[in-house]
């Protein structure tokens, strides 16, 4: 029988397979943090163990870091202990680091994929959930606990525990204005915040394959939260064109063998997914969650829904409590909800593709009065590429504020979050609740539904402005 | 790893789904850089309600958290299993945990049971009719037991193992260091390297 791209890539890393255990894999690629890293370097410390390969380990600084102010010191001397750990532990045990200030700075996962690092037929992990995001390229990607992060610094290896198969093939093309981030609300709403739980989920069919690289990160990022261990799309001349030249990618013969091994990594025709789901990209639309928990979305053209309609119990009782703590009410239209705050960003939507799009809404436009509206790229490189296409002065001459690189106000670790109560557009990738401030309300949204709902001051899609569009000229 | 072979305490009865991490211990408390200290974290934002499980009295003490389904979805945080464990808890019973978290639990000696959601009402309806009602969770026979409750757990051996033992991942994986250099001996020529060039 056939085998599927997740388990080409699986069984070119064993290590070692013994029945009834799991099997040791081999760990290409090691992002690190400064979250979730510390307490694994002082396990190696206090066991007297090295990094093993330093040559596959690579850490930034993201999670904590300001987005203004950079050159000044952290103000929280909380945060500022964190990243100078991190900064000691990679002096320490070797590990190369591109610390706030450096030009290859920002979210860990727009940073391996821009280095080159990121290649298909991988295996990499990060003590990071959104780790899933690198399985765009057709590696297979992880998020792993602290733990684990201290297991793979020392051995370079994991204990893997077998995986199952799901087949999310969407058919067709997207219509205008549907994006990757609303397919892939589309997707978990569908299945479920468990719906993938032991699943590797293989995204396919014609839609994907007409994805650019960014929008395949995009989807592939938010596999985690339909619950799946990782998300993949099998690799193709696109993958191939972003890859080649940069600064770790493959040269010369090295290049033509990467290439060739690359091209067997598709999933064969005979293989069987244990589980295949299908959607019709045609019948997709603008896309936002209304509720509580990623899974909680619907198309920005309907209304809230009513829990008294759900099936099962356990899905009614959170709906009940997700709307009353988003303060909103069953059937009252989703283009009503009126937001306090718009953010453009995170490993989800934060590079530059992103950015042009939010920006061509924005362009000429005004975010609207009362409504604040932060743009944080991902990277250093993507804020540079940015400015050097005047992307920032488009913001900024809407009333968008354009910050430093970093994951921001996607989780609010830094000083970037929301108020009690206050309510938020938002391209990241989680709606919990405090997630982005404590009382914090949010709305998950593609960056094109970010930048229409900054000028209206409601959920909306740039469809609903071209009628009362101001007719000033593009500003690009 | 400290073992778990078997666990006798209180139910504190958690009537909620998608419990995700960013509840269990939000982000602002992962700036510590150390194991412990996270107790005062867990569940923050509900702990603020005076109507919340953790502060009802009558569950003070319990060590045995049964939640409903997708307990721990969201992020990789291990500070999630370290904040249940600095709180107390000892064992958490849910219809479907998220795969990180459950990866985690296990790996820092918290055992997390799989138990259909008839039988999860039921240890709820027990826990509310009578909060100083036990349970049991016995790793080495697979059972949960309490009054009106007799319910066997699946997982998976190598994994009840390691736990009923108390094994240190890394040393058993570094049994295996042959395999791995002869592994990195055969890697293709092609993959990156993190080294600046």
């Amino acid at each position: 029988m056939g085998r599927t791209l997740a388990e080409k890539v699986w069984d070119d890393h064993v290590v070692t397979h013994v029945d009834g255990e799991p099997d040791l894999l081999f760990i290409d690629l090691h992002l690190v943090h400064e979250v979730t890293s510390p307490q694994a370097f002082d396990g190696l410390r206090k066991s007297g163990r090295s990094v093993r390969r330093t040559d596959l380990t690579i850490a930034t600084e993201d999670h904590n870091t300001p987005t203004l102010d950079i050159d000044k010191p952290i103000a929280d001397p909380v945060s500022r202990t964190q990243l100078e750990t991190l900064r000691k532990n990679c002096a320490d045990f070797g590990v190369r680091l591109h610390p706030l200030g450096d030009d290859d700075q920002g979210v860990v996962h727009v940073v391996g994929p821009q280095l080159g690092l990121t290649q298909p037929g991988m295996t990499v992990v990060c003590g990071d959930s959104h780790t899933s995001t690198h399985g765009a390229f057709g590696a297979l990607a992880f998020g792993i606990g602290t733990s684990q992060v201290e297991h793979v610094l020392a051995t370079q290896t994991l204990p893997m525990a077998p995986f199952k198969t799901m087949a999310v093939t969407v058919d067709g093309e997207l219509p205008d204005g549907v994006t990757a981030k609303d397919l892939i609300l589309a997707v978990i709403s569908k299945i479920g915040t468990g719906g993938g739980q032991g699943y590797v989920i293989e995204y396919r069919g014609e839609a994907i394959e007409k994805l650019s690289m960014e929008a395949r990160m995009t989807i592939c990022n938010m596999s985690i939260e339909a619950g799946a261990r990782a998300g993949m799309i099998a690799p193709d001349e696109t993958t191939f064109a972003y890859v080649q030249g940069r600064p770790h990618a493959p040269k010369g013969a090295d290049w033509d063998a990467a290439v060739a091994y690359w091209k067997t990594l598709r999933t064969d025709d005979d293989a069987v997914f244990d589980r295949e789901v299908v959607i019709d990209a045609s019948e997709l639309a603008p896309y936002v969650t209304w509720g509580t928990n990623p899974g909680q979305g619907a198309p920005l053209s309907q209304r809230v829904p009513d829990p008294a309609d759900f099936d099962d119990a356990a899905s009614r009782l959170a709906a009940e409590r997700a709307l009353e703590y988003m303060g909103l009410s069953a059937g009252q239209p989703l283009r009503d909800v009126a937001v306090d705050t718009v953010f453009v960003g995170s490993c989800t939507n934060g590079r530059i593709e992103d950015l042009r799009s939010a920006a061509s809404v924005l362009s000429g436009r005004k975010v609207a009065d009362g409504v604040r509206m932060l743009v944080v790229p991902g990277s250093v490189r993507v804020a540079l590429q940015a400015v050097e296409e005047g992307l920032d002065k488009v913001f900024t001459a809407a009333g968008a504020e354009w910050r430093h690189a970093g994951c921001s106000m996607c989780l609010g670790m830094n000083p970037d979050q929301l108020a009690p109560g206050e309510r938020a557009a938002s391209t990241s990738n989680r709606n919990f609740e405090g997630r982005q401030g404590k009382g914090g309300r949010t709305h998950l949204v593609s960056p094109q539904v970010a930048a229409a709902t900054a000028v209206t001051g409601r959920l909306a899609s740039p469809a609903d402005l071209s009628e009362n569009a101001d007719a000033e000229p593009a500003g690009v | 790893m400290e073992a778990f072979t078997t666990h006798t305490g209180r139910i504190v009865p958690l009537r909620r789904s998608d419990v995700d991490t960013d509840q269990i211990i939000p982000a602002h408390w992962l700036k510590k850089v150390t194991r412990d200290g996270f107790e005062d974290g867990l569940f923050e934002a509900w702990r603020k309600d005076p109507e919340f499980v953790l502060n009802d009295e009558a569950y003070k003490g319990g060590t045995v958290l049964v939640a409903g389904p997708d307990f721990g979805t969201g992020s990789s945080r291990e500070h999630a299993v370290w904040a249940l464990q600095n709180y107390g808890f000892k064992a958490v019973i849910s219809p479907r945990f998220a795969d990180i978290f459950r990866g985690n639990s296990l790996k820092n000696g918290l055992l997390t049971v799989v138990l259909p959601e008839q039988t999860v009402e039921a240890l709820w309806e027990l826990a509310e009719s009578d909060p100083t009602a036990e349970v049991t969770v016995d790793l080495e026979r697979r059972k949960v037991e309490a009054p009106g409750v007799d319910a066997e757990f699946e997982l998976d051996e190598n994994a009840r193992w390691r736990l009923l033992e108390g094994l240190d991942d890394i040393s058993l994986t570094l049994k295996n260091d042959d395999a791995i250099a002869a592994y990195e001996a055969e890697r293709p020529g092609f993959k990156p390297r993190t080294q600046p060039v």
